[in-house]
């Protein structure tokens, strides 16, 4: 049991901050610009494209330094050429473009690397086990990425809180028009952010795409997942988006190990013995087990948090 | 205060007309296309049609964004087929007709459930809320087999017995007038519901939702009974579906239909009544006809919807409108051959597009990447650096010679805009 929890608490600590690379962008350019990117987890999956190709010329260390970049230059030309167009036609066109560059991404993906995902490695230099405790070890590959993400977390959040530049997004995340009329440039700024927050996506791909898996739909499966963690979080509030990803990453993580269904508990208290005799689909629900609402479970928080607490945890204004 | 919303549309009679045109293309359409695949084509005509003018109840007549409409279809579409299989056990006696209707009950139904959720909201929080849902359906539909039907789904057989007009439904051409006949029905009844007084209160919440609380309607009251309305008509469709193809199963219910249902309708237009028509028409051909000829029919799918986006906001509904003046003062003449000069140089990029996209999916995804591929007739081998210079010239000279042409276009535009306006103040 103590095994279990202790591994549970590690992954999902890894996976957790993972999770929060790729939102914390999200979260500023969905506050800051009032656009609910879809394509964000689009640039995670192009991180860890370009970093699997990128790889395969001149190895991972200098990837992890080029894909991200090449990864933000992409996102900052959307912003410049793509979203500011539509920005006139009102909120609904810039989601819609988001949503169309989302579904493009991925199939572009798959024109360039095909449908099957390709075989993006660990680097040998980090292949070893870090320590082992009880009978599981835990690989320094999880211990890198977790080192990546934190040391990037502490970055941003330095820059946001201690530099002038951070001072200026912070400004621009509740009152652009204010910003923009102290003189400083909204739009650049705007570009800015959003190819810095592409480029923690990309630097997510570039960590994560090896460590879980790197194909075409990995795009699609976090998509939806991001979304949950920054209104759970709320809106422009980094710490937010670290609880969010971490509560969601515990709860993704821990569910897997149970193994139990409603079914085993009234088995077990022996009481309502009705309940065994229920049809279609309450039967269904009976056996349905904790594992199998992993995936589920976030969108219920998702649905929840939006009803009845539209700030989110952490947020200041409704989403 | 309902008296006081009137009809200001146009006068009755050429509305009967367009009905009456409507009505008989339905009826004659068969009959000029006689093939096994064009028939079966018009049948997911109409069923799109349904589902794409459902969805703009929300996002052209409500102002909402949903991005879970295939729910509402695919609930539809399972309490139908669970329906079905009844009928055929002799449990529920309702005649095969009539079941799109239990479809469209049953969406109403759950429209209802989550149109509580979402309704209160507006804007992007509506938008998320109902992402969260179609997530919840996609990932939690597998849990319930005895409902959802697993992996493989929920299949019926429509051949039953009872039947209101004696066909037993066996071949393609019954079915087909089954739907066409759902398909007017539905299309007239969603018609009328946007020149009622909730379909009027709903554009007021859209356009302006504290003016419409101020006038004393609750916007997200209207809005609630938008969504249940619209869910009803998206369960009609997903009936539909049912007699059409006989099964569902749980794919349907998720993100992939409801973002092709949004495709549809944006592409057709929202502005419109005819706009969502016009979309589903020309997506479901456009998915029939190019997944024959091509891997890489959702690039294409989407390039288009992106250059929607981008170049005309109001779909192909706002493009035929804007025409319309141009064409009552007879000046379409003098657009045509600007016209028809961006087309000839857009037909030089989208050319090279093709060649550059095809080759690449060859190259990828073919069974044998070396093996020439051949597209219009021309064999190209996707090693050689012929293909790629041709699709690359292609691309640099048809774009080029295309935003040229776009100038021209536009001054032609304005100087017909000129005319019109000298004409109408002569009047």
């Amino acid at each position: 049991m103590l095994e279990f929890v202790t591994f549970s608490l590690l992954n999902s600590l890894v996976y957790g901050m993972l999770l929060f690379l790729l939102s914390s962008g999200l979260t500023l350019i969905f506050s800051m610009m009032g656009v609910l990117n879809f394509a964000h987890a689009s640039f995670y999956m192009i991180g860890a494209y370009v970093a699997y190709q990128v790889s395969t010329w001149v190895g991972f260390w200098p990837a992890l330094l080029i894909a991200p970049g090449i990864v933000g230059i992409i996102g900052a030309l959307v912003e410049r050429y793509g979203l500011r167009k539509v920005h006139q036609y009102g909120q609904l066109a810039e989601l819609l473009f988001t949503f169309g560059l989302a579904f493009i991404i991925e199939e572009l993906v798959i024109m360039i690397w095909g449908r099957v995902g390709v075989d993006y490695k660990i680097p040998s230099s980090l292949e070893f086990t870090l320590f082992d405790l009880f009978d599981t070890s835990f690989p320094a590959y999880k211990a890198f990425m977790l080192v990546i993400s934190v040391s990037i977390f502490l970055v941003l959040y330095y820059v946001l809180v201690r530099t002038r530049v951070g001072l200026i997004i912070q400004a621009a995340l509740s009152h652009p028009e204010m910003v923009g009329a102290l003189g400083h440039d909204v739009p650049k700024m705007f570009m800015l952010v959003f190819g810095g927050g592409s480029a923690l996506a990309g630097v997510a791909g570039v960590i994560g795409g090896n460590a879980l898996i790197t194909e075409p739909a990995m795009a699609a499966q976090l998509g939806t997942i991001v979304f949950v963690v920054i209104v759970v979080g709320g809106m422009g509030s980094l710490t937010g988006a670290l609880v969010a990803s971490l509560l969601i990453s515990f709860l993704q993580t821990f569910a897997i190990g149970f193994d139990y269904s409603l079914y085993d508990l009234v088995n077990a208290m022996d009481t309502w013995p009705f309940l065994s005799e229920a049809a279609g689909p309450w039967n269904d629900l009976l056996h349905v087990k904790v594992a199998q609402t992993g995936p589920v479970l976030p969108y219920l928080l998702l649905v929840l948090v939006l009803v009845v607490r539209p700030k989110g945890l952490m947020g200041v204004r409704e989403t | 205060m309902s008296s006081s919303i009137q009809n200001p549309g146009p006068s009755k009679i050429p509305c009967y007309g367009i009905w009456c045109v409507f009505a008989l293309t339905i009826m004659l359409l068969p009959f000029f296309f006689t093939s096994r695949f064009s028939i079966s084509l018009f049948s997911q005509i109409g069923i799109s049609c349904v589902f794409a003018l459902s969805y703009n109840m929300l996002l052209g007549q409500g102002g909402m964004l949903s991005f879970g409409h295939a729910v509402f279809m695919g609930l539809g579409g399972f309490i139908a087929v669970h329906a079905l299989n009844l009928i055929s056990e002799n449990t529920l006696p309702v005649p095969l007709e009539l079941l799109p209707l239990i479809g469209g009950l049953g969406g109403a139904f759950f429209g209802s459930i989550f149109g509580y959720l979402c309704c209160r909201r507006e804007g992007t929080p509506f938008a998320l809320i109902t992402l969260g849902i179609v997530e919840l359906f996609a990932s939690g539909a597998l849990m319930f087999p005895s409902f959802f039907g697993g992996e493989e789904g929920v299949s019926g057989n429509r051949m039953i017995k009872n039947t209101l007009t004696g066909f037993d439904f066996g071949s393609e051409i019954e079915v087909y007038f089954l739907i066409g006949s759902w398909t007017f029905l539905c299309v007239l009844c969603m018609y009328l519901q946007t020149q009622t007084p909730l379909g009027r209160l709903a554009n007021a919440v859209r356009d302006n939702p504290i003016r419409a609380s101020f006038i004393g309607y609750n916007p997200s009251h209207v809005r609630f009974l938008q969504f249940v309305l619209s869910g009803f008509f998206a369960g009609t469709a997903g009936g539909l579906f049912i007699i059409r193809y006989e099964i569902i199963a749980y794919d349907a219910l998720g993100l992939v239909p409801s973002g092709n249902v949004l495709f549809m309708t944006y592409i057709g237009g929202v502005g419109h009544f005819m706009g969502p028509i016009l979309g589903a028409i020309l997506i479901s051909i456009l998915q029939l006809v190019l997944i024959h000829y091509t891997e890489a029919w959702q690039l294409y799918f989407g390039l288009l919807f992106m250059a929607m986006v981008l170049w005309a906001p109001g779909g192909l509904s706002w493009l035929l409108i804007v025409h319309q003046p141009v064409w009552k003062a007879g000046l379409m003449s003098k657009l045509l051959p600007s016209y028809l000069q961006a087309l000839a140089t857009g037909l030089i990029f989208f050319l090279g597009l093709i060649i550059f996209i095809e080759i690449n999916y060859h190259l990828s995804l073919s069974i044998e990447p070396g093996a020439p591929l051949e597209l219009f007739g021309l064999v190209m081998d996707g090693h050689s650096v012929v293909p790629w210079s041709t699709a690359i010239s292609c691309l640099i000279l048809g774009l080029w010679l295309f935003r040229h042409s776009v100038k021209m276009v536009a001054a032609q535009w304005d100087a017909v805009m000129v005319i019109i306006t000298k004409k109408t103040l002569e009047r």
